[in-house]
């Protein structure tokens, strides 16, 4: 139900506050999505998306550091 | 996909459970709140790699699960009405009220229709001006502002013919509620990642401390719940008690401000009753006054709810993380995801429903 996916969005349509939105890519398909909770969005970007709307912007360098996170620790567990 | 793979990553899993099982001393007990996870959890057999002493107690986060009997009637009973098409998110169609579901329904000749979104129901009002057609809005704070969005849309173009069944639910007041139980046993929490990407995390700060429980903004794929309950474990193990995030590449701690403003504007804070579980103060979204003409309770004449009937479905204590599934005496006999006695057989977020397809004893092959 709280099934939320990660898509990239490839186009931006219109500037509306409530309706703005964008065709998103998720793997193979695209669909359009709405942008409004994501208002800084701009093409490129991956936003999480969720029951037809975008409700964040993926931070590309703290994923970063998630995927990094274990090694850091064990290196400060070591020192 | 990216942003999926590398979080699947089975190497980094493994280096996880070990570096979990070096630091445990002594037994946990952890739940995580969303249904999501404890799909994912089950899937990948996260608790498996877990050491012996460490529980995981799936909590009530199933929208699906929790949505009351009485709703699901009160659906019905609007879906039956012939001028009337209903729409809903899928997985709640298959979920028994008193009197059936939404499918059975269908079945006896209701227009009910399966939407992905709330705005392709206001599609079809659109489209169809002379029919009534309704929304069952349900479903935690990740989705409560795509139903926000959905009414303030429909209100700013007149949409006279579109309203919505509200059945939605707050994550922080059923935390609380959980903790002040007498019989709880939660240590740790790891909270559900997508609810705090629209509220953020501020919000269990104080739970944290009231309670001196650990709370983790934990996501959705085995990288992010193994590194949720290492961080929780660790802070069990230190003594801590405090909210952390490592779900940070989607949550930051004053949440989605954009959406939290059209909620405040949308809906009112207000009791809500919870399947199993039964009336938790504060716990849910009704259509503020501004937008009751919306509310599809009111147009149709189902505003009030019926006391909870009694049933030999245990979807309580399995909510509440009392009881497993499979302590269930119904569980995969009586109760299967084919004839469910309870939500938390049919939603595939359930757990019930996710014990029973990943965790069913097989009979091993001769
Ligand atoms: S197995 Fe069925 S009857 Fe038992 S608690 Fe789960 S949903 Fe209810």
């Amino acid at each position: 139900m709280c099934l939320a996916i990660p898509g990239q969005v490839l186009t931006i349509e219109g500037n509306d506050e409530l309706t703005r939105q964008g065709r998103v890519a998720f793997g193979g398909i695209s669909k359009m999505i709405n942008l409004a909770f994501a208002p800084e969005a701009v093409v490129g970007d991956y936003v999480l998306v969720h029951a037809g709307f975008a409700i964040a912007i993926i931070d590309a360098a703290e994923a970063r550091e998630t995927l990094d996170y274990l090694a850091e620790m064990e290196a400060e567990d070591l020192s | 996909m990216k942003y999926v793979d590398e979080f699947r990553d089975a190497a980094l899993a493994r280096r996880y459970a070990e570096a979990i099982a070096r630091m445990t001393t002594r037994p946990w007990t952890l739940m995580e709140i969303c249904g999501g996870q404890t799909h994912s959890i089950v899937r990948h057999g996260i608790d498996q790699l877990l050491p012996e002493g460490v529980t995981l107690l799936h909590g009530p986060g199933c929208p699906v699960c929790v949505t009351p009997a009485e709703s699901i009637d009160a659906a019905v009973a609007i879906a039956g009405d012939p001028g009337v098409i209903f729409c809903s998110f899928g997985d709640m169609l298959r979920v028994p009220g008193h009197d059936g579901s939404l499918l059975a329904a269908r079945a006896r000749g209701a227009d009910v229709r399966m939407v992905y979104s709330p705005l392709d129901a206001l599609e079809i009002a659109r489209e169809t001006p002379d029919r009534q057609v309704v929304f069952f809005a349900i479903g935690f704070e990740t989705t409560a502002p795509a139903t926000a969005m959905t009414v303030v849309q429909a209100a700013r173009d007149g949409v006279a013919n579109f309203s919505l069944l509200v059945s939605h639910v707050l994550v922080p007041p059923a935390i609380e509620a959980l903790l002040s139980a007498p019989d709880n046993r939660v240590q740790g929490f790891l909270a559900a990642g997508h609810v705090c990407t629209i509220m953020g995390y501020w919000q269990y700060e104080p739970i944290a401390d009231r309670f001196g429980v650990p709370i983790v903004v934990t996501g959705f794929e085995p990288i992010d719940l193994l590194q949720g309950l290492y961080q929780c474990i660790r802070q069990l193990e230190d003594g801590r008690a405090e909210v952390e995030n490592p779900y940070s590449r989607l949550v930051r701690r004053e949440g989605n401000r954009t959406a939290q403003d059209l909620l405040r504007r949308v809906f009112v804070v207000q009791t809500q009753r919870w399947r199993g579980i039964g009336d938790i103060a504060e716990s849910g979204f009704g259509l503020a006054p501004e937008f009751a003409h919306f509310d599809a309770g009111r147009r149709f004449g189902y505003a009030t709810v019926a006391p909870e009937r009694p049933s030999e479905c245990l979807s309580g204590e399995v909510l509440r993380g009392l009881r497993k599934p499979v302590e269930c005496p119904a569980f995969g006999t009586r109760c299967t995801p084919e004839r469910p006695l309870g939500a938390t057989m049919v939603s595939s977020e359930g757990a019930c429903a996710a014990y029973y397809r990943y965790r069913r004893p097989v009979a091993v092959p001769a």
